[in-house]
């Protein structure tokens, strides 16, 4: 995986290990002896586990707090609608895994079987896997700098035995840093969909998801398209109001902008919040709210942009 | 053994605070902004803050210079550029941050961080170890989702042995500026309830207003442009209670 080339030589590079600027790196003696520049194994692992994962997508945000973990939970909700659709959920949020909390399995452990680990099952069309399952108390504080991270979610993606599955979801902390990178390098062989990017209308927001794209660029990760979250709020007494002002145009402008598809805008529902702490599902608590309909309309075009993708030569399944 | 602060960049700094919170989109970077600017109207005004030849000079955002900034975001060359580095990478531009930045005589060091409890917390809490900090102003949103990540937040700072200021609730309520209904949009109540269950004092709670988020964007001065806002009450009380605790006397 490149990195933006400061000091570091890089870690497949000649002078990987022995450059000046590698004194104090703690990988310098791995890179000085060669190992960083032969392909990680696991790679190769990962890519035979998911021969039976027909759709990867990633959910991004540069930003924190717009709803991503929201919207993957109620994405594969919305999809595991269909018994007939094998949905799972990647969790890969290592310092604040909120999945178990918004699909209500707090307090679920994780099973060992001979082919690997058990996800967490809501349905048995929906699994679910996150470091949360692996902590034993809600005051654990998941305190590991990037390598150990990393190697969690090389477990989570060679080590877990999701079975037959049509989408695999795999929710993100916010940024672009050591989760994103691995999630995207050691699923290289393995033919990631692509991302869905959440945002919340206001610039701040924006810029920080406008990096997001860069990074899917700079890492050829295919974009599916935005989401633009609490969009806008209505008074139960009045009238809408904008609690995050679109004071660029929000996520419309940046989409055209930066030509990347928008796939739809979701309002602000307190019943939404709600849902999640008491870990139900939004579309069973709550069906005609604007915010359900609005989710309903971007899954099914999740759906649709993923069939288009499809690899020649294998039969959709559930879609 | 604590090394003894060298009489580095940070050497003329009375007061560190960090900002932290385990969840993302809390408002840490809003309280941060706007704490800086409370401490600003309430505390010294006007105070000059040397520039040095050595070391990296940070920002000033005002004329007197009495609020100055470092960020990554100023050593991008396109606002879009995504920085795509691992942990060591973050690491070596914290403790750059640290003792490279020339910040002369300050009052309050404010440090805003992003969501969780890895590389770069870690770093910046070892890179500030030795000169003290006041301790962290933990900030979560009312909602369970929130305070589930906060909580290991709290642990974190307990672990490093940072002390912890108190707990601020932000996004708590939305008083709709048409019919001055309040919706707790995220819900209520999280904020003061984890910090009594984690022993912390409880500093207050800052209700949603789009004119904070307005002006945010805008770059406006909110505290000067919104003593009217219900956000205003809660930032000057929250400021108070960080004077109080960390009075910087007469000059």
């Amino acid at each position: 995986m490149e990195e933006v080339p400061h000091d570091c030589p890089g870690v497949s590079s000649a002078q990987a290990g022995r450059g000046a600027s590698c004194q104090g790196c703690p990988n310098q003696g791995i890179c000085a002896s060669g190992a960083g520049a032969a392909p990680d194994p696991a790679i190769e692992e990962i890519k035979e586990r998911m021969k039976t994962v027909k759709h990867k997508i990633l959910v991004l945000s540069g930003k924190g707090g717009v709803g991503k973990s929201t919207f993957s939970a109620h994405l594969a909700h919305g999809l595991a609608e269909d018994e007939n659709t094998q949905v799972a959920l990647l969790d890969i949020d290592i310092c604040g895994p909120s999945i178990p909390k918004i699909m209500g399995l707090e307090g679920e452990q994780v099973h060992q079987s001979g082919s690997g680990w058990s996800p967490v099952f809501l349905e048995d069309n929906l699994g679910v896997m996150s470091v949360g399952f692996l902590l034993s108390s809600p005051d654990d504080a998941v305190i590991w700098r990037g390598p150990k991270k990393n190697g969690m979610i090389k477990q989570f993606l060679r080590d877990v035995d999701w079975g037959e599955v049509d989408y695999l979801i795999v929710d993100t902390p916010p940024g672009t840093s050591d989760e994103h990178l691995s999630a995207v390098q050691y699923l290289a062989a393995a033919h990631i969909d692509g991302a869905v990017i959440i945002t919340t209308p206001q610039e701040v927001s924006l810029q920080d998801v406008r990096k997001e794209i860069s990074f899917c660029h700079k890492v050829k990760l295919p974009i599916i398209g935005v989401v633009e979250n609490m969009s806008s709020f209505t008074c139960p007494k009045c009238q809408e109001s904008q609690i995050f002002p679109p004071t660029t145009g929000g996520a419309e402008v940046m989409c055209q902008d930066l030509k990347v598809p928008l796939l739809g805008k979701v309002p602000l529902d307190p019943r939404i919040g709600k849902s999640c702490d008491k870990g139900e599902s939004f579309f069973a608590e709550v069906p005609d709210s604007p915010a359900t309909l609005a989710y309903r309309s971007i899954i099914q075009r999740i759906q649709e942009s993923c069939s288009l993708r499809q690899p020649k030569g294998e039969n959709l399944v559930g879609s | 053994m604590e090394a003894a602060a060298e009489p580095g960049n940070l050497a003329g700094v009375r007061h560190i605070i960090l900002v932290l919170s385990g969840k993302g989109g809390v408002g840490k970077s809003t309280i941060s902004t706007e704490l800086a600017l409370a401490l600003r109207h309430a505390g010294k005004k006007g105070k000059a803050v040397h520039q040095c030849d050595s070391g990296w000079v940070p920002v000033f955002v005002d004329q007197e210079q009495s609020i100055s900034l470092m960020s990554v975001g100023f050593l991008l060359e396109k606002p879009d550029e995504a920085v795509v580095w691992r942990g060591p990478k973050k690491n070596a531009l914290i403790k750059q941050f640290v003792s490279d930045v020339a910040w002369g005589q300050l009052d309050y060091l404010v440090v805003d961080t992003p969501p969780g409890t890895s590389d770069e917390h870690m770093a910046v809490v070892d890179a500030l170890r030795p000169y003290s900090p006041l301790g962290a102003l933990v900030v979560t949103t009312p909602q369970a989702v929130s305070v589930g990540d906060v909580r290991r937040e709290l642990t974190f700072c307990k672990k490093v042995g940072l002390r912890v200021i108190g707990v601020v609730e932000n996004m708590s309520g939305f008083v709709c500026p048409h019919c001055a209904e309040c919706t707790n949009i995220f819900s209520r109540g999280g904020g003061e309830e984890l910090a009594r269950h984690a022993g912390v004092p409880f500093l207050g709670s800052v209700p949603l207003d789009p004119e904070l988020t307005r002006s945010l964007e805008e770059g406006r001065d909110f505290i000067q442009g919104f003593p009217e806002s219900p956000a205003f009450p809660a930032l000057s009380c929250i400021a108070q209670k960080i004077l109080n605790e960390a009075p910087v006397g007469l000059c």
